[in-house]
């Protein structure tokens, strides 16, 4: 814990000191300043602030390993930002750490924040390496120091339905209908219109799809709905707080289902688990996760838990964002932005511990990147989609209460 | 002198290398002039407003809408922006004023406002629903999407200029004093034949109006709206701040208030990276700056030049 | 651009949406399809009802404060995030339920609210209304920020015996801390309209909120009562905690989830009126509730502002307020 405040810290001055960043005298190379921008304030503060978290962990590790050695190496010093959720403040952001001498951004776990700040670092050329941030146009709208290492969001939703699919023929196809809740903004919305359309495809029927704004303070009319179709399945695309709700109400209005299914759901996590263990049992969740069989992963939890209580996928998102920049500096032997960028385009990163394929970079995307179905099981979660990759059998149907 | 003084530091920006410095200009020139149009009305007219954002949204809808689904020019968006915003300043001055509101139940019925038209570009295909509006790339003067910080503090700088010659028009037409006349003392005013509803509901539209611009500004600096960007109460709040903290009614007042403000969340930011810590000082220095300086800060300027 | 390639795909869906919801509201309106289809209007109607309670009990205290000090308490949402944070830890470190902990966090809160006017809000203000509301910002801001940096930004909620405890009505299923909470809600609007009718305190507060300079002339401190008022509202959200713990959850914002629609209810129910805050937390909660059901929970809010709006144009004084 302390050694996180301290580089805290030490980021804060630095991000101040644009003007006067002395110099370490000496033979050692100078360091390489990488922008870390994201919401540590507002409504996306505790995502955002994992992601940081992340990210920081990376560099200390880098560092600690002897830096960039292509560089003679140079270290990673990390500018942080808080974007408090506002696009313009993502992008003041990006021209002051621009401005600092930033080889390189991570950021910015929401979509209309890495939309602004990709663009501003595009005027600079600085290449940015997308953590969390699941729209498409992202990396869609052409712009050439913008790289995700992560899957988008129509990768996602295809993944999903795949695995659906998957868990569902395992079982002897017991999931025929479903029912679709979704929040109503970007995020939502996005994918669910993808939903609808490849759930027919893969033998469900989509009995209604009933969106609700955030905040939704109640889910009683719409668990009331869902009971009057009666789905299968439930799939989930909303943010932590209607999550938690819906999830709970499910419950209490003794809803029948095969599974409940939640495309990136906002609440489901450890401490969702850990806080409502009733409900959360056996829910089913397509998600961002580690490879639970690399050992690795093991050790990174561990060494997040210990330090803040609580891990989450956005640790390894924001750790293995900074990964990839540091990748294509020591490849590149420079941090100089357009020889960065070239590195990063023919970036094959393997030294990783999430589940993907291999790394290939196709206008900034990479496509080797994809979800995992998670499920909550004794408390603990457990990958159950795909294979190659699960630590726990599938609990699917769930047990009838 | 005063002019002389704000004309100079207005034109430093332009010379400063920085693009960052730049952009922080730019940044409270636009706090500056969003602060001074909810002054025209919530400063000149006393109709205090909690929903600005619902002009600033209009604003930024308006030009988003005509660029991706019409394909005109964004630069149409501004004289479109204006006539819109102003017309939905109209509308809910004329329904407001008619019905007899003042005080907080004037402020209360414009969040509402703002709030249905939130509502509303969040569920309507017209405006994208949640997804939002992405502007597509493409920098270019004639396109009105500027590479250079500079050129966007130009035009926020103009707009401020001309937001602030309204309200100086405001201190010394009739248009003004009718104005002033009401906020002071409603029925003496009407007493003397000023026609509240009309006085009232154009000081609303003039805002209303000039808000939307900034709207569009925004639109075309940030390549992107959604409903909560574009009427959320942030923004509200952010324009009744700039304008009571710096002096609400006083010409000056919104550019004093929003380069004090600015000073304070920029430095309050750099120097401190504990998530909260930053804005919750901000808050503290708020809460100061009320206690002793009732009238804002134009009131400190006052006092400062009788003394 | 990425936003128009699936712009046909979209637009089906959406279209797809409005059809089901169309059927889906005629099928209400003539019921055949059946006893499920009533039974969802009935049960919209009830919970609309509960969750009513629910709002009323948030909106007390602002009805409260707005009927003495004639302002609108800007920072009502995050102490009722301060408030339900309390609970939360009485409830999640010490082991103690909600309900139990509902007289110490309401005495606590009452203590909150007294000293934030008494030393903050109106030191800050010196009694004049813009200021106060600019004060009351000013606290919101402080606060919201001060619990994120304590606690993060995240979602926390606790699980008791009695979160998935439900009271069979019928074929309805109502949710047992939602009853509670809409019969503490009654009592209290009770016991505050008993307070300010019957005790000579209450005699006072009222007097101040009609004529401070009166009162004044009688020996009462203004600033004193102000402080008092501030106080007992806040004491209400403490209350209002405890009863929306079970069945909520906790996070630094939320707060912004019930403050747009207490502001609602109070103008609703008149400004500075107990019965107007319980019918008009009860009307918002019918017409939230039955607004889902009918547009959709995405468009149904929008029935909250549009109550609202009506209701501020056609009659500003509310329901049970006294004509201005």
């Amino acid at each position: 814990m302390s050694t996180f405040t301290r580089l805290t810290r030490r980021g804060a001055l630095a991000g101040a000191a644009t003007l006067a960043m002395p110099a370490i005298g000496g033979a050692q190379a100078a360091p390489i300043k990488i922008g870390l921008i994201h919401p540590v304030t507002g409504a996306l503060a505790g995502a955002g602030g994992r992601c940081r978290m992340g990210g920081q962990l990376a560099i200390e590790d880098i560092n600690a390993a002897g830096g960039i050695k292509s560089m003679g190496g140079a270290k990673l010093e990390a500018l942080l930002g808080d974007a408090q959720g506002r696009p313009e403040i993502a992008t003041q952001l990006v021209d002051q750490m621009a401005e600092a001498g930033a080889a390189g951004f991570t950021g910015c776990f929401a979509s209309a924040l890495g939309l602004a700040a990709t663009q501003a670092a595009a005027k600079y050329n600085i290449p940015f390496s997308i953590d969390s941030g699941i729209a498409d146009a992202i990396t869609t709208r052409g712009l050439k120091n913008t790289f995700r290492f992560f899957p988008n969001n129509s990768t996602a939703t295809a993944d999903a339905m795949a695995a659906l699919d998957a868990l569902n023929k395992a079982a002897g196809s017991p999931a025929k209908t479903a029912v679709i809740v979704h929040e109503d903004s970007e995020f939502g919305t996005n994918s669910v219109k993808l939903q609808a359309a490849m759930l027919p495809k893969i033998g469900i029927e989509v009995k209604a799809m009933l969106p609700h704004a955030t905040p939704t303070r109640d889910f009683t009319n719409i668990v009331l709905r869902i009971k009057a179709e009666k789905p299968d399945i439930v799939l989930i695309s909303n943010y932590e707080n209607e999550y938690v709700l819906l999830a709970r109400t499910l419950v209490q209005q003794r809803v029948e289902l095969v599974s409940t299914y939640s495309i990136s759901g906002g609440g489901f996590n450890l401490k969702f688990a850990k806080e409502a263990p009733t409900v959360a049992e056996n829910m089913i969740d397509f998600n961002h996760w580690h490879n639970p069989k690399d050992p690795r992963s093991v050790a990174f939890r561990k060494r997040v838990e210990a330090a803040s209580g609580f891990y989450s996928w956005e640790h390894p998102f924001g750790y293995f964002a900074v990964k990839l920049l540091a990748d294509a500096w020591e490849r590149a032997g420079s941090a100089d932005k357009e020889k960065a960028i070239a590195a990063l385009n023919a970036s094959t990163l393997s030294d990783h511990f999430m589940p993907y394929g291999p790394t290939k970079f196709t206008d900034g995307q990479n496509s080797g990147s994809h979800p995992v179905a998670l499920q909550i099981q004794q408390g603990d979660m457990k990958v159950i989609w795909p294979t190659a990759y699960a630590d726990a059998k599938a609990v699917f149907p769930r047990p009838k209460a | 002198m005063k002019a002389v003084a704000l004309v100079v530091l207005a034109l430093v920006p332009f010379a400063l290398p920085s693009q960052s410095m730049v952009n922080i200009a730019m940044l409270t020139a636009f706090s500056a002039f969003i602060g001074q149009c909810w002054n025209i009305s919530g400063g000149f007219g006393g109709l205090t407003s909690f929903g600005h954002a619902v002009f600033f949204g209009t604003g930024a809808y308006a030009v988003a809408i005509l660029q991706t689904r019409y394909g005109l020019n964004p630069w149409l968006g501004l004289p479109v922006g204006f006539v819109a915003g102003g017309l939905v300043g109209a509308a809910i001055g004329a329904a407001s004023f008619r019905a007899g509101l003042r005080g907080s139940y004037f402020a209360l019925v414009t969040l509402a406002f703002a709030e249905v038209f939130r509502i509303l570009s969040n569920s309507l295909d017209f405006t994208r629903g949640g997804l939002g509006i992405n502007i597509p790339l493409g920098m270019g003067v004639g396109n009105f999407q500027f590479a250079d910080r500079r050129a966007t503090y130009a035009v926020v700088l103009g707009l401020l200029v001309l937001a602030t010659l309204c309200a100086a028009w405001l201190r010394r037409s009739r248009f003004g004093a009718r104005l002033a006349a009401l906020r002071e003392n409603e029925d003496a005013a009407q007493a003397l034949g000023v026609d509240l509803v009309r006085t009232k509901t154009l000081a609303l539209a003039l805002s209303g109006g000039l808000t939307a611009l900034a709207g569009v500004v925004y639109t075309q600096t940030y390549l992107y709206i959604d409903p909560t960007i574009a009427f959320g109460s942030e923004r509200s709040v952010e324009m009744l701040l700039v304008a009571m903290i710096g002096g609400a009614g006083t010409v000056w007042g919104p550019i004093l208030g929003a380069v004090a403000l600015h000073i304070v969340a920029d430095v309050s930011r750099s120097f401190i990276s504990t998530p909260g810590f930053a804005p919750m000082l901000y808050g503290v220095v708020l809460l100061v700056i009320i206690g002793v300086l009732p009238q804002g800060m134009a009131g400190l300027w006052e006092r400062l030049r009788r003394a | 651009m990425e936003v128009f390639c699936f712009f046909s795909s979209e637009k089906k869906v959406f279209f797809f949406e409005k059809k089901k919801q169309k059927t889906f509201v005629r099928g209400v309106l003539r019921g055949h399809r059946g006893f499920v289809v009533t039974d969802i209007f009935l049960a919209a109607l009830i919970n609309g009802i509960l969750i009513g309670g629910v709002y009323a009990l948030v909106a007390l205290g602002l009805t409260l404060i707005y009927g003495v000090l004639h302002i609108v308490n800007f920072a009502h949402g995050s102490l009722l995030m301060v408030a339900m944070f309390a609970a939360w830890l009485l409830a999640e470190k010490v082991g103690l339920s909600p309900y139990a902990a509902l007289p110490v966090v309401a005495a606590g809160m009452f203590g909150v609210g007294w000293g934030l006017y008494r030393f903050v809000i109106g030191r800050v203000s010196r009694g004049e209304d813009r200021a106060i509301l600019l004060a009351t910002l000013g606290v919101a801001v402080v606060l919201d920020n001060a619990f994120l940096a304590m606690f993060g930004g995240d979602t926390r909620q606790i699980e008791t015996d009695l979160t998935f405890a439900m009271w069979e009505v019928g074929p309805l299923l109502l949710s047992v801390p939602k009853v509670i909470a809409f019969g503490a809600s009654l009592a209290i609007a009770g016991l505050l309209w008993a307070f300010m009718a019957l005790t000579d305190t209450g005699r006072a507060i009222r007097a101040v909120a009609k004529e401070p300079e009166g009162a004044r002339l009688m020996g009462i401190r203004p600033d004193r009562i102000f402080a008092l008022a501030y106080g007992i509202g806040i004491a209400c959200l403490g209350a209002a905690a405890c009863l929306l713990l079970p069945s909520f959850f906790v996070s630094p914002h939320v707060g912004n989830v019930f403050v747009l629609v207490a502001f609602t209810i109070v103008v609703l129910g008149g400004m500075g009126s107990f019965p107007g805050a319980v019918v008009g937390g009860i009307l918002i909660g019918v017409t939230e509730s039955l607004g889902g059901l009918f547009l959709g929970e995405s468009l149904g809010p929008i029935g909250i502002s549009l109550v609202f709006i009506a209701v501020l144009l056609l009659r500003p004084t509310g329901l049970f307020g006294a004509t201005r």
